[in-house]
C-alpha cells in the first residue's frame, strides 16, 4: 500500500529540486547587467570621473603635468583676471547670438519655403544640407579663401565694377568675430532646416483646411498658428546650436587662427591652447570647468524636459 | 497665386546658390593654376582646368618638405581610414547593444543610466580632454591609431547609444515578451530580432558616425601624434603652414579631398542622413 | 494537481501592492477567461503565470510545478498577444518555427511540425509571406499557430481579438472554440470583452480593483452575480439596480424605492426574511415584465436593436430599461405598466453591494 505522506515527500523534492535547478541557470537579466558594463565604465570614468579629475587639477597650481599643490579658487583668480579670457567669452556671447539666431531664421525660413508643396523638394533639401556633411576645417578652409582679401569676394566684387566695395572682415579684430557667424550658419543651417521641416510635416493637416476654410492669410497662419504650435522644436534646435556653439573649437582654428591676434577667439580654444600648448594646465582646466557650468546651465532644463515627455508619455 | 510661386522658386534658387557657391568656388579654385587666380575673380570658371593642384595635395611636392615624406594627404588618407572603420564598428556596436540592454530589459536604474549617457552627450571635449590624454598615455596607445580609435569609440557610445534606445523604446512589449517566451535570450533576441528590425536605424547610426569621426579635428590633433595624424589635421596643417608662396589651388584641392567621402557618403545615402539628423539624432 | 494553481499571488509595484493574495485553481483542459476592466490588473495576472513579471509574494504552479522563480520559456506555457506580436523581419515559417529553433530542435523536425499547424490553421499558402504581407486575421492565425506548435500544457491569450474587425472576430471566436474543444488543454485567457467571455470560457473569472469578484460558470456569473459590480459589468444593456427595500403589502411582496412601489411576482420564499432591510436591487431588462397588473410609468425613449427593443422608462422616481418584443410600438411621452420578475432578480446589500438573494 502506498502511503500517501511518502507521495507528498516525493514531491517536495522534486519541486525543491526544480527550483534550485532554476536559482542554478543563467538568467537574461544578468547577461543584459553584464552588457551595459562598458557603457556605464566610460559614463561613470570618462565622462563623470574626468570631470571631477579637471575641477580637481583647477584647484592646483599644475602647469605642465599635474600636481596637486592646492592652490584654492587661484586659478579662477587668475582666469577672470585673464584678458583674453574675457575677450572670448564676449566673443562666446556675439558669435553665440548671430549663429544661432541666423540659423534659427534662415532655417526657418527654408523649411517654410521647401514646405510650401515645391517640386523639387529633394533637390532642395540635399541642397541646403550638402555643408553639413563637411568638416569644420573644411568649412572653415573654404571660407577662409572666400573671404581672403586680396584675392577672395571683395576682389571678385570689385572686379565687377564697384571700385568702392569693402568686406576685409577676417584681417579686421573688430569685425573677425563675425566671419565665424557668416561661416557657421553656413554650415549649419541645413540641419536647423531639417528639423523645423520635420516639425512641420507633423502638423495636422487639417490645421490648415481650417484656416482656408477662415480664410486666414498664408502668413498668418505661419506668425500666429504654426509658430507657437513648433515652440518644442525651436527649443531643440536652440539647444543643438548652443552645444555647438560651446564646443566651436575647429572652426576657430580653421577660419581665422583666433586672430586677427586674440580678436575671434572662443573659450574652447583657449582651453586646448592653454592645456596643450602653453603649460598651464590649472588655469586651462579652470576655463574647462567654467565652459562646463555654462553648457550644464543651457543643457539642464533640455534634458529634464526630454525626460519629463518621455514620462508622460509613458502614461498611456 | 502665380507670382507667388514665382517668388517661392526664386527664394529657393537664390538659398540655394548662396549655398552652393562656395563649394564651387573651392572646385573650381583646385582647377586653376596660380596664375589665373591671382589675375582672374573667385567666380570665373577655369579657363584651362587641370589636377596639377590635386596630384599636388595628395602627392606632396617633393622639393619643398623637408625630413621624411612629401607632405602630401595620401598618408593621413589612410591613417583616417584605419581609424574610422574600426572606430565606427566599435561605436556603433556598442552603442547597439548597450541602447538594446537599456531599453528591452527591464533594469532598476536604466533611465538613470541613460540620463546619465545623455548628459554625457553635452560635455565639450575640452573639458576631458586632459585626463583623457593621461589615460590613453597610461595604456601606452598615445598618438598610436589604436589610442584614437579609442577615444572615437569613448566619445561616440553616447550619441550611439541614444539613437538605439530610442529605436528599440519604440519595439512593441509584445513582441519582447513572444520572443522570451520562444526561449530567446539576451544575446539571441538581439541577434534574431532586435537587430534585423533595426536595420534602418543602424545604417543612420553608422553614416553618421561615419561622418563625425572623419570630420573629427579636436581628438585626432591632440590624439593621433604624428603617426596618428587624421586628414583633416593634415589639411589644417597644409594650409596653415606653407613655406614661400601661399597656393591657394593646391589649398582648396586639399580641401576638397578632405570633404569628398564625407560628400559622397551623404549624397549617396541621401534620406537615411536626413532622417537620422530629424529623428533628433543630434550630437554637436 | 495538474492545470494551473495560483497561492497567495501578490504583486506590488515600487510598494504599492495591485493585486493582494490571489488564490486560483485552473483544472486541466479549461478555458478559463480573466474578464475584467482596464486596469483591474487581468493582464498582471496573465503575465505572471507567463513568467513575463515577477511575483511580489505567493508561488504559481504548473502541472504540479512551482514555476514562481522559472523563466518564461522554463513553463510549458505558449502566449498569444494582442498586437500578434509576430516578428516583422522573420517569414511565417521562421516565426512558427522559432520558438522551436531556441530550443535547439532539428530543422526537419521543426519543418514537419511548423507543415503541421499550417495545415490545422489553413495557412499553409502563407508560410512564406512576411507578417506585413498578411491581414489582420491571417496574422492572428500565424500568431495562434506560434503558440500551438510547441505543444504547451498551458495557452495564454492576452485579448487576442480585439484588434479584430467585428464580423472577422465572431469567426475567430468559433474557431478558437473550436480548436479548445479539439486540443483539450488548458486555456487562460485575457479580456475585456463579456460576449467573448460568456461564449468561450468554461470558466470566468471576473476581476476588478486588483481582486477577484466572482469565479464560476459563464451562466452563473450572469444568472447570479456575486456582488454588484459583477451585475453590472456583466451584460449588455447593464441591469438595473434600485435602492429601497422590500416590504410586505397584503400578501404580495413588494419593492419600496421611496418614491413608488415596484410589483414583484414569483418572488422566492427566502426573500421574505428580507423584508425591511435596506438593499439594492438588481434587475436585468428583460426581467423588466410589461403588464396591466404593473406600475405605471413614463416611456422616455424606444431603442430598437432588430429582435428586441430597449424602452427607457421613468418608474419610481428612476430611470429604468426594459427589453420588448419588436412588434410592440412605444411612443416617447405615453405610459405603460411595469412589474418584475421577482424569481430572476438579485438583491445586494446596500452597504457591502454582496449578493443577499440571487435567483
Amino acid at each position: 500500500m502506498a502511503d500517501p505522506a511518502q507521495g507528498v515527500l516525493q514531491r517536495s523534492v522534486a519541486q525543491e529540486e526544480t527550483q534550485k535547478e532554476g536559482r542554478r541557470r543563467w538568467r537574461p537579466q544578468w547577461t543584459a547587467r553584464m552588457a551595459l558594463i562598458p557603457a556605464m565604465m566610460i559614463t561613470i570614468f570618462c565622462f563623470y570621473g574626468f570631470i571631477i579629475w579637471t575641477f580637481v587639477i583647477s584647484l592646483t597650481r599644475s602647469r605642465l603635468l599635474p600636481v596637486y599643490k592646492f592652490t584654492g579658487f587661484d586659478q579662477y583668480a587668475r582666469l577672470f583676471a585673464n584678458e583674453r579670457w574675457w575677450t572670448a567669452m564676449q566673443n562666446l556671447a556675439i558669435h553665440g547670438f548671430l549663429f544661432i539666431g541666423g540659423c534659427i531664421v534662415f532655417g526657418y525660413l527654408l523649411a517654410i519655403l521647401v514646405d510650401r508643396g515645391v517640386k523639387a523638394e529633394g533637390l532642395f533639401r540635399t541642397v541646403f544640407m550638402l555643408p553639413l556633411s563637411m568638416s569644420f576645417i573644411v568649412t572653415g578652409v573654404i571660407w577662409q579663401w572666400v573671404m581672403n582679401p586680396g584675392l577672395g569676394l571683395q576682389e571678385a566684387v570689385r572686379a565687377l565694377g564697384w571700385a568702392g566695395f569693402e568686406f576685409n572682415w577676417i584681417v579686421r579684430p573688430d569685425r573677425s568675430i563675425y566671419t565665424l557667424a557668416i561661416a557657421g550658419i553656413w554650415q549649419q543651417v541645413g540641419l536647423c532646416m531639417a528639423l523645423f521641416l520635420a516639425g512641420l510635416r507633423n502638423i495636422d493637416p487639417n490645421i490648415w483646411k481650417a484656416s482656408r476654410v477662415d480664410g486666414i492669410p498664408v502668413w498668418r497662419v505661419y506668425l500666429h498658428i504654426i509658430t507657437p504650435m513648433l515652440r518644442t522644436v525651436f527649443f531643440t534646435v536652440f539647444i543643438l546650436m548652443s552645444a555647438i556653439v560651446m564646443k566651436a573649437f575647429d572652426l576657430v582654428v580653421a577660419l581665422t587662427g583666433g586672430g586677427p591676434g586674440f580678436s575671434s577667439d572662443l573659450p574652447a580654444r583657449f582651453v586646448v591652447d592653454h592645456i596643450l600648448n602653453r603649460q598651464e594646465l590649472g588655469l586651462g582646466a579652470a576655463g574647462a570647468f567654467v565652459l562646463l557650468c555654462t553648457v550644464i546651465a543651457v543643457i539642464a532644463p533640455y534634458i529634464y524636459f526630454e525626460l519629463q515627455k518621455e514620462r508622460s508619455g509613458r502614461g498611456h | 497665386m502665380r507670382y507667388n510661386r514665382l517668388a517661392l522658386y526664386g527664394l529657393l534658387c537664390v538659398a540655394a546658390i548662396m549655398i552652393l557657391s562656395p563649394v564651387f568656388i573651392m572646385i573650381s579654385t583646385s582647377l586653376k593654376s596660380m596664375d589665373e587666380i591671382r589675375n582672374g575673380s573667385i567666380f570665373t570658371l577655369p579657363v584651362d582646368p587641370g589636377f596639377a593642384a590635386w596630384s599636388k595635395a595628395w602627392f606632396g611636392d617633393c622639393a619643398k618638405t623637408l625630413g621624411e615624406g612629401c607632405g602630401g594627404l595620401s598618408s593621413s588618407f589612410m591613417t583616417s581610414v584605419k581609424v574610422v572603420i574600426p572606430a565606427l564598428i566599435l561605436s556603433v556596436g556598442l552603442g547597439a547593444i548597450t541602447g538594446y540592454a537599456l531599453a528591452a530589459w527591464k533594469m532598476k536604474g536604466a533611465n538613470v543610466m541613460f540620463a546619465a549617457l545623455l548628459v554625457g552627450m553635452f560635455i565639450p571635449p575640452q573639458v576631458t580632454l586632459y585626463p583623457l590624454i593621461i589615460m590613453i598615455r597610461e595604456l601606452g596607445i598615445f598618438g598610436t591609431i589604436p589610442g584614437l580609435i579609442l577615444v572615437h569609440v569613448i566619445w561616440g557610445v553616447a550619441f550611439t547609444t541614444m539613437m538605439f534606445r530610442n529605436f528599440f523604446k519604440t519595439v512593441p512589449q509584445d513582441l519582447l515578451k513572444a520572443a522570451r517566451i520562444d526561449g530567446a535570450g539576451f544575446w539571441r533576441l538581439f541577434w534574431h530580432v532586435m537587430l534585423p528590425i533595426s536595420l534602418p536605424i543602424l545604417g543612420v547610426a553608422m553614416i553618421l558616425q561615419f561622418t563625425y569621426i572623419w570630420n573629427d579635428f579636436l581628438l585626432g590633433l591632440t590624439f593621433g601624434g604624428r603617426a596618428g595624424q587624421p586628414m583633416t589635421v593634415a589639411l589644417n596643417n597644409l594650409v596653415g603652414s606653407q613655406f614661400g608662396e601661399k597656393e591657394y589651388n593646391v589649398d582648396m584641392a586639399a580641401t576638397m579631398l578632405t570633404a569628398l567621402p564625407t560628400l559622397a557618403v551623404y549624397l549617396l545615402s541621401g534620406r537615411l542622413f536626413v532622417r537620422g539628423i530629424a529623428a533628433g539624432a543630434v550630437k554637436g | 494537481m495538474n492545470g494551473v494553481e495560483l497561492r497567495n499571488v501578490t504583486k506590488a509595484y515600487a510598494g504599492l501592492t495591485v493585486m493582494e493574495d490571489i488564490n486560483l485553481e485552473i483544472a486541466d483542459g479549461d478555458f478559463l477567461v480573466l474578464l475584467g476592466p482596464s486596469g483591474c490588473g487581468k493582464s498582471t495576472l496573465l503575465n505572471m503565470i507567463a513568467g513575463l513579471e515577477p511575483t511580489t509574494d505567493g508561488s504559481i504552479h504548473i502541472n504540479g510545478r512551482d514555476v514562481t522563480s522559472l523563466e518564461p520559456d522554463e513553463r510549458d506555457i505558449a502566449m498569444v498577444f494582442q498586437s500578434y506580436a509576430l516578428y516583422p523581419t522573420m517569414s511565417v515559417r521562421r516565426n512558427i518555427g522559432f520558438g522551436l529553433k531556441m530550443r535547439g530542435m532539428l530543422r526537419d523536425e521543426i519543418d514537419k511540425r511548423v507543415a503541421e499547424v499550417g495545415d490545422l490553421l489553413q495557412i499553409t499558402p502563407l508560410l512564406d509571406r512576411k507578417p506585413s504581407q498578411l491581414s489582420g486575421g491571417q496574422q492572428q492565425r500565424v500568431a495562434i499557430g506560434r503558440a500551438l506548435v510547441r505543444e504547451p500544457s498551458v495557452f495564454l491569450f492576452d485579448e487576442p481579438l480585439s484588434n479584430l474587425d467585428a464580423k472577422l472576430r465572431a469567426d475567430m471566436r468559433i474557431e478558437l472554440k473550436r480548436l479548445h474543444e479539439r486540443l483539450g488543454r488548458t486555456i487562460v485567457y485575457v479580456t475585456h470583452d463579456q460576449i467573448e467571455a460568456m461564449t468561450l470560457a468554461t470558466k470566468v473569472v471576473v476581476l476588478d480593483k486588483g481582486g477577484i469578484q466572482q469565479v464560476d460558470t459563464p451562466e452563473n456569473v450572469y444568472r447570479r452575480p456575486a456582488n454588484r459590480f459583477v451585475a453590472s459589468f456583466v451584460g449588455a444593456p447593464t441591469m438595473n439596480f434600485l435602492d429601497g427595500k422590500l416590504s410586505q403589502n397584503g400578501d404580495d411582496i413588494v419593492f419600496d424605492s421611496g418614491a413608488g412601489c415596484l410589483p414583484l411576482v414569483n418572488v422566492p420564499a427566502e426573500a421574505r426574511d428580507l423584508i425591511g432591510r435596506p438593499m439594492t436591487l438588481g434587475a436585468r431588462p428583460e426581467h423588466m415584465l410589461f403588464d396591466e397588473t404593473g406600475i405605471s410609468s413614463r416611456v422616455l425613449l424606444a431603442e430598437p436593436t432588430g429582435p428586441d427593443q430597449y424602452v427607457r422608462l421613468a418608474v419610481a422616481g428612476s430611470e429604468l430599461t426594459a427589453r420588448s418584443g419588436p412588434e410592440q410600438i412605444f411612443r416617447s411621452g405615453s405610459d405603460t405598466r411595469i412589474l418584475i420578475d421577482g424569481a430572476r432578480m438579485t438583491l445586494f446589500d446596500s452597504q457591502s453591494g454582496q449578493a443577499l438573494l440571487t435567483a
